[in-house]
């Protein structure tokens, strides 16, 4: 029975191998060359190779792809103009929902959305939809012809949107689609939130995300950077200067720390503000720019998440000898895309799992020399339903660094709800939305993305932009 | 884009600058400051503003050229303009009246202590002013300080201009005198506001420091400007930049001043460095 059966999988497997065409690879630059550049990791597909990878779609009746997507993207559709070669076509397809399809190529976790569901992952490797995505849009903008929809009639009403980021940008271009008059608050000096000062180049470059935001100011869309809302000036002065609603979009930008002695020493950052002096300041290009940033050769980053990977890898690029992640589960409980921590094996990224630091060691000068850790075992599942970690007694010992990177987290900066008497936030400070329209605990005021639900995904933000978008035309059409 | 309206010398190495910043002028208080850029490759830095014209539009700041940025800054003139500039940032200073306060500001900041002077004079506080430099030609706002202080002395480290000595051997000698002070604000290099914190800690007189860590950001999300006060850590462009000066750990903060001193030195070759911890 056992032989015969294995016998029937083995034809079956041969047999559909013949037929079956892989999953197409993206080519990308060597590891040992990338660790020397900011350039983009992956070039992306040809027009063959697209087209090869397209035709392994097979146009489901059901597609399972589309539930998987938090804003619907129309995949089959999209796939099919590439498959069929109408490259310019599978973009505007893709733009009916989606506005940054270029950026959401690049950095979407696939693996957990669309892909999951792509019935041609059952048996092997699903489509590589985020690929195909990412070739489509980059045709569309490489052409040069970005096709600018003709001006809608104004409403008169005005919408102010504070935050430039997934969020802000989305309703915005739904926003000035249906006629209203849209202007963008922004704290920072650039657009985009944490696509120009959180993602790195290398994984994002930022000529992306200005020709999103330039497309969406050729839409009518006004951007009003280095304005704080809060101080510069607060949501209630916006609508007593005739604003008819009010979109928070702000993210959650404020870092955490562990708190642990040592850890305001010289030398230690928060992966905000390293990738921020990085990205949004381009402090690898020192002296040429500005901005400074300490080049470590012994860099430890703390934590799991993509925002960690971002750092390590960065660091690595700015010259690190040793470049090391310290997380306190282990790789199965890293929150990492897969993409993302591969990318960084491959780049010679150390990986000290079941690791935590206690207590950090400075110098006299009250520079960072040692980190102080302890190992950890897993223990029973936390209320996140990984197995939480346990210190190991006695296990204490010290990891030689010279840059730290702590990036265990982010939460919600209060400058807004503190300045919008009324505004209703709960414990941690996000906000508080009755559903998801967005509709805050105020009148006309709406929010979305990372501010509401905690850091999460630009998808996700996205989709909360375009929702409250809907919510708020209807809010307004009614008065 | 934010248009330079006056560019001028004040001493051989400060300058005030007015700018065009209506929003800005609008809304700030005594204690607040703006972070500006220069241009496309600039770094952000922050600088308080020491006045503003609401009716003009304008803000007025006042810096000492110590780096790349500010000496780049010193170069423009009137008609420039910068690409960026963002604020009124921190908390405002809390201003009531105290009773008898001495405003104290040392180098540069003498201009960060001048509008908290004002502040303080308006809601009725008798206001003692001691402003200092290291030498005559270094000693800034004189006659708008003393026009709002009930009473001002002036010192110089090398005794070139008024009293020979620091603003802290001032401060002692009003204290020696029995003058009965309520409140006191130090606003300049580390080193001085850590000097003058150790001067009112035996005579308990609360001392309102303000700070200047690094800063990128300047609202909250960067975690660069940390300090630690009160054994907490503190990100002064939102907790601050005022704090009771007898919480902080000023040795901390010159530390922390000191991060990027060797890159900063290779982008400004030309000028002596400031890193000393000032
Ligand atoms: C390093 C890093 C890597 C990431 N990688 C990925 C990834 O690969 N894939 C993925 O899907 N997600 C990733 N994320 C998460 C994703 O970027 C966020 O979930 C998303 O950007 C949230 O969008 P948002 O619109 O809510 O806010 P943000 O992108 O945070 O933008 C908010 C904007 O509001 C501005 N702002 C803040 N306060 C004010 C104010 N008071 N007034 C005016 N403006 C203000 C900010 O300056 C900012 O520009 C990553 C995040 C980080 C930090
Ligand atoms: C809230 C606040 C208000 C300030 N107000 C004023 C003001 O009104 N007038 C004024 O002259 N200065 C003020 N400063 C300090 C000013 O920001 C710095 O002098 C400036 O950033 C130096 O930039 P640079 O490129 O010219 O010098 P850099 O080359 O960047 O630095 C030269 C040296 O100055 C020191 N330095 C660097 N950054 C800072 C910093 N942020 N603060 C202090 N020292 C620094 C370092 O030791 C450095 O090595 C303020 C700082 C803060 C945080
Ligand atoms: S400067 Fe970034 S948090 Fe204060």
């Amino acid at each position: 029975m056992k032989i015969i059966s294995v016998g029937v999988m083995e034809t079956k497997e041969i047999k559909e191998k013949k037929e079956k065409v892989p999953r197409q690879k993206m080519p990308e630059q060597e590891p040992k060359k990338r660790i020397r550049n900011f350039e983009e990791v992956p070039f992306g597909y040809s027009e063959e190779t697209a087209i090869t990878e397209a035709k392994r779609c097979i146009q489901c009746k059901k597609p399972g792809c589309i539930a998987g997507c938090p804003v619907d993207v129309k995949i089959p559709e999209f796939i099919k103009e590439i498959a069929e070669g109408r490259f310019t076509e599978a973009a505007l397809k893709l733009k009916e929902t989606n506005g940054l399809p270029a950026v959401c190529g690049r950095v979407c976790p696939q693996e957990d959305q669309c892909e999951k569901f792509c019935i041609i992952g059952k048996k092997g490797e699903p489509v590589a939809i985020g690929r195909l995505e990412r070739f489509a849009a980059d045709f569309e903008r490489n052409s040069g012809n970005v096709k600018i929809p003709p001006a809608v009639r104004s409403n008169g009403k005005k919408i102010a949107i504070a935050g430039a980021g997934p969020s802000g940008l989305t309703i915005a271009g739904d926003l000035v689609g249906l006629g209203y008059d849209v202007t963008i608050f922004e704290a920072l000096h650039k657009a985009g939130g944490v696509l120009v000062y959180g993602i790195p180049e290398f994984r994002l470059p930022k000529a992306i995300v200005e020709a999103e935001v330039e497309y969406l100011r050729k839409l009518g869309v006004k951007i009003e950077t280095n304005f704080v809302i809060g101080r510069t000036k607060t949501i209630d002065e916006l609508f007593a200067e005739g604003f008819n609603a009010v979109f928070i979009g702000v993210g959650a930008g404020a870092p955490v720390f562990m708190d642990i002695p040592g850890e305001n020493l010289s030398g230690i950052y928060s992966a905000n503000e390293y990738l921020t002096r990085s990205n949004l300041m381009k402090a690898y290009l020192f002296p040429e720019y500005d901005t400074p940033i300490v080049r470590g050769k012994r860099v430890a980053v703390v934590g799991g998440g993509n925002v960690a990977m971002d750092s390590v890898r960065t660091a690595l690029r700015l010259g690190a000898e040793r470049a090391m992640i310290i997380y306190r589960r282990t790789d199965v409980e890293m929150p990492a895309r897969k993409e993302e921590v591969h990318h960084a094996q491959e780049e010679g990224v150390e990986f000290l799992m079941l690791t935590a630091p206690v207590e950090y060691i400075g110098n006299d000068a009250g520079w960072v020399t040692g980190m102080k850790c302890l190992k950890m075992e897993l223990g029973e599942p936390d209320a996140s339903g990984r197995r939480s970690p346990v210190a190991i007694k006695d296990s204490e010992y010290v990891i030689d660094v010279d840059t730290v990177v702590v990036a265990v987290g982010t939460m919600a900066n209060p400058i807004i709800p503190a300045t919008t008497p009324g505004l209703e936030t709960n414990k941690k400070g996000y906000i508080v939305t009755k559903d998801e329209s967005g509709l805050t605990s105020r009148e006309g005021i709406y929010a979305g993305g990372d501010i509401v639900t905690g850091s999460a995904t630009v998808i996700l933000a996205m989709g909360a932009g375009r929702k409250a978008a809907k919510a708020i035309d209807e809010y307004l059409s009614k008065k | 884009m934010n248009k330079i309206i006056e560019n001028t010398k004040l001493s051989e190495s400060v300058v005030k600058m007015v700018l065009d910043a209506p929003a800005i002028a609008q809304k700030r208080q005594a204690g607040q400051f703006i972070i500006l850029k220069i241009n496309e490759k600039g770094e952000r830095i922050p600088l308080t503003i020491v006045d503003s014209d609401a009716q003009a539009g304008t803000i007025t700041i006042i810096y000492q050229v110590v780096g790349k940025t500010t000496a780049a800054l010193a170069q423009l003139k009137a008609g420039d303009a910068l690409q960026d500039l963002q604020g009124p940032l921190g908390n405002p200073t809390e201003i009531e009246n105290y009773g008898k306060v001495v405003c104290i500001g040392g180098g540069v900041g003498v201009g960060v202590v001048y509008p908290l002077a004002v502040a303080l004079k308006k809601a009725g506080n008798e206001v003692i002013s001691i402003i200092g430099a290291r030498t005559k030609d270094l000693i800034i706002l004189e006659k708008e300080m003393e026009k709002v202080s009930d009473k001002l002395i002036v010192a110089t480290d090398d005794g070139s201009y008024g009293f020979h000595g620091f603003v802290s051997a001032v401060l002692q000698q009003l204290i020696d005198k029995g003058e009965k002070i309520d409140r006191v604000y130090a606003i300049g290099p580390v080193p001085m506001m850590k000097v003058l914190c150790d001067v009112t800690k035996a005579p308990r007189i609360k001392t309102i420091v303000s700070l200047n860590s690094i800063m990128v950001d300047a609202t909250g999300m960067c975690g660069a400007c940390r300090v630690s006060v009160a054994g907490k850590t503190k990100f002064t462009c939102v907790d601050g930049p005022e704090f009771d000066g007898h919480d902080v750990d000023f040795k901390l903060l010159s530390n922390r001043l000191k991060m990027y001193c060797d890159p900063e030195r290779e982008a400004y070759e030309n000028h002596k460095c400031g890193c000393d911890g000032n």
